[in-house]
């Protein structure tokens, strides 16, 4: 399953969950009870329903977090294939188009005047990957692509009046015989 | 256990106070629907429905921008002025002076925006105001940057005074924030949530304030003496940690209202305790750490800063699920409620504001925002907060003032269809966004590829229905605002 289907997944569970707890108490809500009663017991759910967020959360920040997600930004990558990328109002300037997959890429991003957002689609319009390109900055991206195609680059970070028009190609290739080895 | 008044006698408004709150409140319902009408066109306009050159389309989105974060914050104010003043003394004078300097930077954004042409965002990130590729004139970004001077000026006079009369009444911030009470002692069981709400809000959006108008002034000199040019990642800071502290004070501003009134609906005492004084003073902290959740893709960061915006966004979810949202639903579970217009509106905002933290908090998470980040996904979740959370707290105090001022309780027949296609439509215009930003649609985009366009379209929908409910919301709210005041508690009509 692609990223964004779990994610879409676990936010409808977490929604429902959510929506089905309101629920429940607006349904009860109109039958008296003793208030004392009520308090005590959701004090005594309380000190559970805290702890279980506090397990659940440190283990998702352990599952997230490790590997870190981003590569360190000051040491070489040692990537086998390198694009440097400016990013322009309103247009992105590659040092090349053409890559290989299975073959690890590290993209240095940089702007050379506003803040945009350099977010890779896969050739079925999701996103792969992004980072941002600042001026005076650059970002350093570490990425594997798995499928040959068309990749596009657009910009994420409102940059001005064509900021939905700037858009650039990366054609991804098959890896040539032992490439991968 | 005797019901709690409804309209207590401390609550009452002076005619002095009445007419700037009600200024106040028409000013913001009035200017809501305006920018809920501007997002309704650029909806339209990415669902092809209408047609919006790309300059109208960005100008409008920064209108949009600007104002509903700017009017949430001046509505949600008049909810912790309504209230707070029953506790400490406020000048009426620095509420006053928030709405004319309010008023003021709201005319120059306005004039920056569609008579300047500026269109540089609400975010104003440094250097595109000064840097539109001859769209727009470095003076009309100017005096866009002025319109949030003047606007967090007025905060900040609000903020002080508010200040100064917590101090005179507790001694310091942290008494009224109740941080002697963390680890043992007996809580002084009348210590008003208002206050420590309050107290937790003036620390933290001064300091975002503060950071705002550093940038801005920053920003300001840069327009006329480029020579002096900023560091753009320190700017980005500073614009995220003003933004981010500024819109979410709104939403601990709004829930004073929820503190106040619904045990009044419930019949059921909503007292103070450790678990909600070790949350407010948790969020002091958590509110102005987190917002390095905003810059998750700049990877020069400092790691351990980003680590920290996704750990604190999680912890940000406690006192909500464990504290304010749980504690609501433990106050009207089995109380024998009946669900009028404000406890109605009470019980959505603590849904959307309970809802809203789920997908908030999964795209805080630094893997799932290099595929999230800055698509419809994050206007999804904070038009959740904003649309289901903020929005029904402020139009709850406003639904109480109202039925004290008819001397009738009843809601009116509109009400009973208003509340539902409300919340119907907030709901799905909000997953709507999410939905889209589920298959990478940008978020700001003029111009939508046509994969995105049934989202648009179902969103704008949504969108006519919420904006319906709204306009049916105003009408009665101002039509109520507008009687002469009840001198007796309609829920005690003896007196």
């Amino acid at each position: 399953m692609i990223l964004q289907n779990e994610i879409w997944l676990i936010t409808l569970l977490g929604l429902a969950a959510v929506t089905l707890g309101f629920i429940f108490v607006i349904a009860q809500a109109g039958k008296p009870t003793d208030s004392n009663r009520v308090q005590n017991t959701a004090n005594a759910i309380r000190r559970w329903w805290f702890l279980a967020l506090v397990v659940f959360g440190i283990g998702v920040t352990w599952a997230t977090l490790k590997p870190f997600p981003i590569p360190d930004q000051h040491t070489p990558l040692k990537a086998a294939q390198v694009v440097n990328v400016v990013a322009h109002q309103w247009a992105w300037q590659l040092s090349r188009n053409q890559l290989e997959a299975g073959v690890p890429v590290e993209f240095r991003v940089t702007s050379a005047d506003v803040n945009h957002g350099f977010a890779i689609y896969a050739p079925d319009e999701r996103i792969v990957i992004q980072t941002q390109a600042m001026p005076g900055f650059t970002n350093k991206l570490l990425y594997t692509f798995r499928q040959p195609g068309t990749y596009r680059i657009r910009c994420l970070e409102y940059c001005g009046l064509e900021h939905h028009a700037m858009m650039a190609e990366l054609e991804v290739v098959a890896a040539a015989r032992g490439d991968q080895s | 256990m005797s019901v709690p008044t409804l309209y207590p006698e401390d609550e009452r408004l002076t005619r002095g106070e009445r007419v700037v709150f009600n200024l106040y409140i028409i000013t913001a319902l009035v200017v809501f629907v305006l920018m809920m009408l501007f997002g309704l066109v650029m909806r339209m306009a990415q669902g092809t429905w209408l047609s919006l050159p790309p300059t109208l389309f960005y100008q409008i989105m920064t209108a949009h921008g600007a104002g509903t974060v700017g009017t949430m914050g001046l509505a949600s104010s008049a909810v912790m002025w309504f209230f707070l003043r029953k506790y400490v003394r406020l000048n009426l004078w620095a509420f006053l002076t928030n709405y004319v300097l309010f008023t003021l930077g709201a005319l120059a954004i306005l004039a920056a925006v569609f008579i300047g042409g500026y269109a540089g965002a609400w975010t104003f990130l440094y250097p595109l105001p000064v840097h539109s590729m001859g769209e727009w004139t470095v003076h009309a970004a100017v005096l866009f940057m002025l319109g949030y001077i003047a606007i967090g000026v007025g905060f900040l006079l609000f903020y002080l005074d508010a200040m100064a009369g917590v101090i005179r009444v507790y001694g310091n911030l942290g008494r009224a924030l109740g941080l002697q009470w963390l680890f043992g002692g007996e809580i002084d069981p009348v210590h008003p949530k208002t206050v420590v709400a309050s107290t937790m809000v003036i620390i933290t959006n001064s300091i975002g304030t503060l950071a705002g108008a550093v940038v801005l002034v920053m920003s300001i000199i840069n327009a006329y003496f480029p020579e002096l040019a900023l560091n753009a990642l320190l700017a980005k800071n500073l614009i995220y940690l003003f933004g981010h502290t500024f819109i979410n004070a709104t939403i601990y501003m709004g829930v004073i209202a929820v503190y106040e009134l619904l045990p009044r609906y419930s019949g059921r005492p909503y007292g103070i305790s450790r678990p909600f004084l070790w949350a407010w003073a948790a969020s002091t902290v958590m509110v102005l750490s987190v917002y390095p959740h905003h810059l998750l893709m700049d990877y020069v960061m400092p790691h351990w800063m980003l680590v920290m915006g996704q750990i604190v966004s999680y912890a940000s979810g406690l006192p909500v699920f464990v504290v304010t949202a749980y504690g609501a639903l433990t106050n009207v579970y089995r109380c024998g409620i009946r669900w009028r217009m404000p406890a109605k509106l009470m019980m959505l905002s603590m849904y959307g504001w309970a809802a809203g933290i789920v997908p908030a908090i999964i795209d805080a998470t630094i893997r799932i925002n290099e595929v999230m980040h800055n698509t419809q996904w994050v206007p999804g979740h904070f038009h959740f907060y904003l649309l289901l959370g903020v929005l029904p707290m402020i139009l709850a105090l406003m639904f109480h003032v109202i039925a004290g001022r008819a001397q009738s309780l009843a809601d009116a027949t509109t009400d009973k269809l208003s509340f539902p296609i409300y919340a119907v439509g907030g709901l799905a215009f909000a997953v709507a966004l999410l939905a889209a930003g589920h298959v990478s649609a940008p978020r700001r985009y003029a111009v939508h590829l046509p994969q995105w366009v049934p989202y648009d379209q179902a969103s704008s929908i949504a969108a006519i229905l919420v904006i319906a409910a709204m306009l049916l919301f105003t009408g009665r709210i101002i039509a109520g605002l507008l009687r002469a005041p009840a001198h007796v508690d309609p829920a005690h009509p003896a007196g």
